[in-house]
């Protein structure tokens, strides 16, 4: 895997000419998919950049490594503030670590 | 939908300066040209989205080329010359070493935080670095750009030059979006679309090919629009082959330069100190640095490590704040793993290797003002040659230098003249594998093409598989393999618009893979160790190869190598560090 979609969460950026994940990803991978939700088009093309997982306005995207390089599982999601990225770390054994970084 | 060629629009841009590719370089030359002369109509052509393209889609936690106080251009190049092992374009190096500050100052200005000691000056993470908190680096040039009123043409993917009389006149390609033909008319033309990777067979397969370093979408278009434009290349030999943390392929120069990690072996011998002393043990120049654990690994004392042992459990959570910056997968992927680099060291490896003149200097054979040997175009960033170690903050520099070039070029230029033949061709070109797909359906996938590439390039070529190493009758199976897949392309298939462009990016490679073969074969020396092993000419010969090699695709597509001189400006001894 690389780019999971939580589809509760994703809401295709309605009003949207184009979804945001869809805008950012330096590959052209993200698109929409029939069901009006954002997907990964090619998952092994994927360059775990998490350029879409930052964009994505709900926070509906998660970067998994593939299964060759990362044991299930271990999150990283960040939550973009207009001034820092708030990132959350959960590890193979479910230890959390927290960090803040600015971004201005 | 049928795809129909006749049914295909064209839409026609002017500009007075074009910028074929919106990163690093792109971006900055986009603001200096507006800032030059507002009534200027400056464009800048895109495959991706000017926000998170290229290099910098992730951010960047330092910026690697700066003057800190005490130091000068001509020690700056001097230290380049010692790291490139004594051969670079002296001329070319100082003129940015000249801008690289005020470049570094101005995108400050534009909101990117860079870390200050106690005393306000720039926060140093070694001699030539500083550290930034960089995650928004892209957004924040790109914002910069459209600010200045530069119109930018997001997902259009240049295939070609466009040339009349001799003069480069612009570029084609075509929208990865719309489908559109664009045909972008120009006084002056910048190309910075970055280098290449996918050249080689990538340190991990299959479902994560892409997990490589340099972005795998810098597919070496820059390049081979130059090539089959016949303009002057030069050192595509002097590939580079990144040290990276093994599997997620992360730069360790935040673990060697920002917290102190030496280099170890399986037996904990820091080799880099034990083999390498006289060289400068773990500040070695940087070919060295991915020699040793090479050498290492060859000789059966693998797997090869940066001791981070000694981190305190404080100094890890800002290790990996420090990545979460640049690199986020190789949080992830330690968290995935159970490891805590305080207890167990960082496994390291090479990468397969690149091209691209941002770390070594493969690229367009220019002047100090960045102007090629086409008139009218013009390089910068990583497709600009003989200028290494530039990096992020280089590129800023050559991008601004470019435009300065540029816009004096395009000042000097009436109405631009240019006959519809020259694009009807290339508009056949550009969709071609979309049409054998529609017409004849069977044919070559871009995936199967590049894996073949990859393969041929790997076992011939000097990839990991071979310890980076070659000799001349391997590299001319190389020669030979890669010839007969550049008769093959025209059976490449493309269902959609995104295999459009992986047909363009595979056809792209095949002509700088040619290239680079050729350049490889011509130096019968051993410059660069690890990044240009030749297991024939196993010493460095500075009698006979203290010099350029140069090459040129002519108008019958053959690939004619050219040899130019070297030029030293900055006194003293080429291979050692100033003082």
């Amino acid at each position: 895997m690389s780019v999971i979609t939580d589809k509760v969460k994703c809401n295709g950026c309605g009003g949207l000419d184009e979804p945001q994940c869809v805008k950012v990803c330096p590959g052209d991978l993200m698109a929409m998919g029939e069901d009006g939700k954002s997907r990964i088009r090619y998952t092994a093309d994927c360059w775990d950049c998490m350029a879409c997982v930052k964009a994505c306005p709900r926070g509906a995207l998660e970067t998994r490594l593939p299964y060759q390089l990362a044991l299930y599982k271990a999150t990283l999601k960040p939550k973009v503030k207009s001034d820092r990225i708030e990132w959350t770390l959960i590890d193979i054994d479910g230890e959390k670590e927290e960090f803040v970084i600015r971004t201005l | 939908m049928a795809f129909d060629p006749k049914d295909i629009e064209t839409q026609i841009v002017e500009a007075d300066v074009l910028i074929i590719g919106g990163g690093t370089a792109g971006c900055l030359a986009a603001v200096e040209a507006r800032e030059k002369d507002p009534r200027l109509k400056v464009v800048i052509v895109e495959k991706a989205h000017i926000d998170r393209s290229g290099c910098l889609a992730a951010g960047m936690n330092a910026i690697n080329a700066y003057l800190h106080p005490g130091e000068t251009p001509e020690s700056f190049t001097a230290h380049v010359r010692a790291d490139a092992l004594g051969l670079i374009r002296e001329d070319v190096v100082l003129a940015s070493a000249r801008e690289i500050n005020t470049a570094v100052a101005r995108v400050e200005s534009w909101g990117l935080p860079i870390l200050k000691d106690g005393n306000g000056n720039y926060a140093a993470r070694g001699r030539w670095n500083i550290k930034i908190n960089g995650e928004r680096l892209k957004p924040i040039i790109a914002d910069a750009a459209r600010r200045a009123g530069a119109d930018i043409y997001n997902r259009v993917n240049v295939t070609d030059l466009l040339i009349y009389e001799g003069r480069v006149i612009g570029a084609v390609g075509f929208g990865v979006r719309d489908g559109a033909f664009y045909v972008f008319l120009a006084k002056s033309t910048i190309v910075a679309t970055g280098g290449t990777a996918g050249l080689y067979r990538p340190n991990n397969p299959g479902s994560a090919h892409h997990k490589m370093w340099y972005p795998p979408f810098n597919a070496g278009a820059g390049y081979a629009i130059g090539i089959r434009a016949g303009v002057e290349m030069t050192s595509f030999e002097m590939r580079f082959i990144a040290l990276r943390t093994k599997d997620a392929i992360a730069p360790t120069g935040t673990l060697a330069l920002g917290f102190g990690a030496p280099q170890v072996n399986a037996k904990g011998e820091r080799f880099m100190q034990t083999r390498f002393g006289h060289a400068g043990g773990d500040g070695a120049a940087t070919p060295l640095r991915v020699y040793g654990p090479t050498l290492e690994l060859k000789e059966g004392r693998g797997p090869c490590y940066l001791d981070t042992r000694g981190l305190s459990a404080e100094d890890v959570h800002r290790l990996k704040a420090s990545y979460l910056d640049m690199y986020p997968g190789i949080v992830l992927y330690w968290a995935a793993n159970g490891i805590d680099p305080s207890k167990e060291p960082v496994e390291i490896c090479g990468t397969e290797p690149y091209v691209m003149g941002g770390h070594c200097q493969a690229g367009y054979w220019i002047d100090p003002d960045r102007s090629t040997t086409l008139p009218g175009l013009f390089a910068a960033g990583d497709v600009a040659g003989g200028n290494p170690y530039k990096f992020v903050s280089g590129a800023w520099a050559e991008g601004i230098i470019a435009a300065r070039s540029a816009v004096a070029c395009a000042a000097s230029v009436g109405a631009v003249k240019h006959d519809d033949k020259c694009t009807v061709a290339l508009r056949a070109r550009v969709f071609a594998a979309l049409e054998r797909f529609e017409k004849v359906g069977d044919g070559v996938a871009p995936f199967e093409m590049e894996e073949r590439l990859q393969k041929v390039m790997d076992e011939y070529a000097g990839g990991i598989s071979t310890f980076y190493e070659m000799n001349e009758e391997r590299l001319l199976v190389a020669l030979k393999q890669v010839g007969k897949l550049k008769g093959q392309v025209r059976y490449l298939i493309a269902g959609d618009l995104h295999e459009l462009m992986k047909a363009h990016e595979v056809i792209d490679r095949i002509d700088v893979a040619e290239v680079l073969v050729k350049h490889l074969i011509h130096r019968k020396e051993t410059r660069w160790p690890g990044y240009q092993t030749r297991l024939d000419y196993p010493d460095r010969d500075d009698q006979r190869w203290l010099k350029f090699v140069n090459s040129r695709r002519g108008p019958d597509g053959m690939v004619e190598m050219l040899e130019r001189p070297y030029m030293q400006i900055v006194p003293g001894d080429r291979y050692l560090p100033p003082a």
